[in-house]
C-alpha cells in the first residue's frame, strides 16, 4: 500500500492561513489502512483545526468528507457539490489523490495534508516498513522474494557490502541488512548457488531515471 | 449510576458552587467493568465527589478514541479523563494499555492545539475502589479549576 503520514498541525495551519472555509477530504483506500487520511483522521484533524484556529481568534469553518478512492475521478464526483461551499480543499490522500483533485477540479486549489512516504507493508499494528520502490523491473525472482532495491540502503544488486555487520546495516543497528536476509532466505530455499550468478547493471530507465512513467493498455481503453 | 445519582451523593458540591465562580464541566469515559463499577461503589458507599463529572460508559477503555476526546473538548468540556481497570487487569486484556497510549497522543494533540495536554488524564482502579474514583474526580476538578475554563466555550459558542 501507499504509506503516508500527516503533516504537522502547524504546517497545515500555515498552509490554510489565507482561507476561511476549508473542506478536508480523506481517502478510503491506502491512507485509511495506514491511519493517515481516512474518515477518522479527517474527523480528528477537523476537530483539531476548529479548536486551534478558534483559540487563535480566527475560527475557520472546517467541513469533512471522505471518498472511497481519491485517485479516481468517478469517486471524487461525489463531493463536487461540497466544493462550491468552500475556499480551499485540504486533501488527506496521497500525492496522487491531491493531484487528481487538482486536475479534476481546476477552479479549486487542493492542498496536501499528508506527506506521502513510501510503498510499504504493515509489519505489526502501528508499524510500516518500505517494501517496494516501483523500479519498474522487478528482481524479486532472483533474490528469494526480498527486494534489494527497496530494502538495501544502497540498492545493491550484488550484496552484501562491507557495511553489513551481524545481519544489520551500517546506517542503523535497527535496519536489517537486506542482503543478509536474501542470503538466509536463499539458503533456506536450497538455492544458494543462484547467488553465485552476478547480476548485471540494472536498466534504471524503467524507474524514475526514464522520467515520469506511463502505462497504456490499448485492450482496456474505451476511446477508439 | 446516573448523573442524578452522582448529584444526590454530592451535596457538598452544591455549597461549593455558591462560592466557586468556576465549576469545571468534566467528561469521564469509563469501561463497564472496573471503571463504572468504581463509580457505582463510590455512590453505594456515599463517597462525595464533584457532581460536575459526566460519566460516559464504554464497553472497554480500549474503545476510547482520540476523536471522542477531541469532540468532548470541542463541545465545551473543560477536562476529560478515562477511568480504566488497573494495568494488567483489563477484562479485554489490553484495552487499558491502548487507552493509555491514546490519552498520551491526545495530550500531545491538545498541546499543539493550544488547549493544554493537562486537561486530559487516565486513572486506573478496580471496581471496589470507590474512594479512588472519588479522588480522581476531585483531582481532575481541582486541576481544571486551576487551568481555568475551556476557552473554546465562548469562541465556538458551546454551552
Amino acid at each position: 500500500m501507499i504509506v503516508a503520514e500527516q503533516k504537522s498541525l502547524d504546517e497545515i495551519k500555515t498552509m490554510l492561513a489565507p482561507y476561511q472555509k476549508v473542506l478536508i477530504v480523506g481517502c478510503g483506500t491506502c491512507v485509511t489502512v495506514c491511519f493517515a487520511g481516512g474518515e477518522k483522521e479527517v474527523a480528528i484533524l477537523a476537530s483539531a483545526l476548529r479548536m486551534a484556529t478558534g483559540l487563535e481568534g480566527n475560527p475557520k469553518q472546517i467541513m469533512e468528507a471522505t471518498v472511497q478512492r481519491q485517485c479516481e475521478y468517478e469517486y471524487n464526483e461525489a463531493i463536487a457539490d461540497k466544493l462550491k461551499e468552500v475556499d480551499v480543499v485540504l486533501s488527506l490522500a496521497c500525492g496522487i489523490g491531491v493531484q487528481t483533485m487538482n486536475e479534476q477540479f481546476p477552479e479549486m486549489l487542493t492542498l496536501p495534508g499528508l506527506n506521502t512516504t513510501f510503498l510499504g507493508q504493515p509489519t505489526e499494528q502501528g508499524v510500516w516498513v518500505e517494501r517496494c520502490q516501483a523500479c519498474g523491473n522487478c528482481v524479486l525472482a532472483t533474490t528469494g522474494g526480498i527486494c534489494p532495491i527497496a530494502r538495501c540502503s544502497k540498492s545493491l544488486l550484488n550484496g552484501p557490502c562491507g557495511g553489513s555487520q551481524g545481519g544489520k546495516c551500517e546506517i542503523d543497528p535497527d535496519v536489517p541488512c537486506a542482503w543478509q536476509q536474501i542470503y538466509d532466505r536463499m539458503k533456506a530455499l536450497g538455492r544458494l548457488e543462484a547467488l553465485l550468478e552476478v547480476a548485471e547493471a540494472k536498466d534504471w530507465r524503467t524507474s524514475r531515471d526514464g522520467g515520469p512513467r506511463k502505462i497504456v493498455r490499448e485492450d482496456l481503453r474505451l476511446e477508439k | 449510576m446516573t448523573q442524578e445519582t452522582v448529584s444526590a451523593v454530592s451535596p457538598a458540591t452544591t455549597q461549593e458552587n455558591a462560592v466557586e465562580p468556576f465549576e469545571p464541566d468534566i467528561t469521564a469515559f469509563t469501561c463497564i467493568y472496573c471503571g463504572f463499577m468504581s463509580a457505582d461503589t463510590a455512590g453505594a458507599l456515599h463517597f462525595s465527589y464533584p457532581a460536575n463529572v459526566k460519566l460516559l460508559k464504554l464497553p472497554c477503555t480500549g474503545k476510547v478514541d482520540v476523536e471522542y476526546i477531541l469532540k468532548a473538548f470541542e463541545n465545551g468540556a473543560d477536562g476529560v479523563y478515562v477511568v480504566a481497570c488497573p494495568l494488567g487487569n483489563c477484562h479485554h486484556l489490553e484495552g487499558n494499555v491502548r487507552a493509555t497510549k491514546r490519552v498520551a497522543y491526545a495530550k500531545k494533540l491538545l498541546d499543539e492545539i493550544g488547549l493544554g495536554g493537562e486537561r486530559v488524564e487516565i486513572f486506573y482502579m478496580s471496581g471496589g475502589q470507590g474512594g479512588a474514583f472519588a479522588e480522581a474526580a476531585r483531582t481532575m476538578t481541582e486541576r481544571i479549576r486551576k487551568m481555568g475554563p475551556n476557552p473554546l466555550r465562548k469562541i465556538l459558542n458551546r454551552c
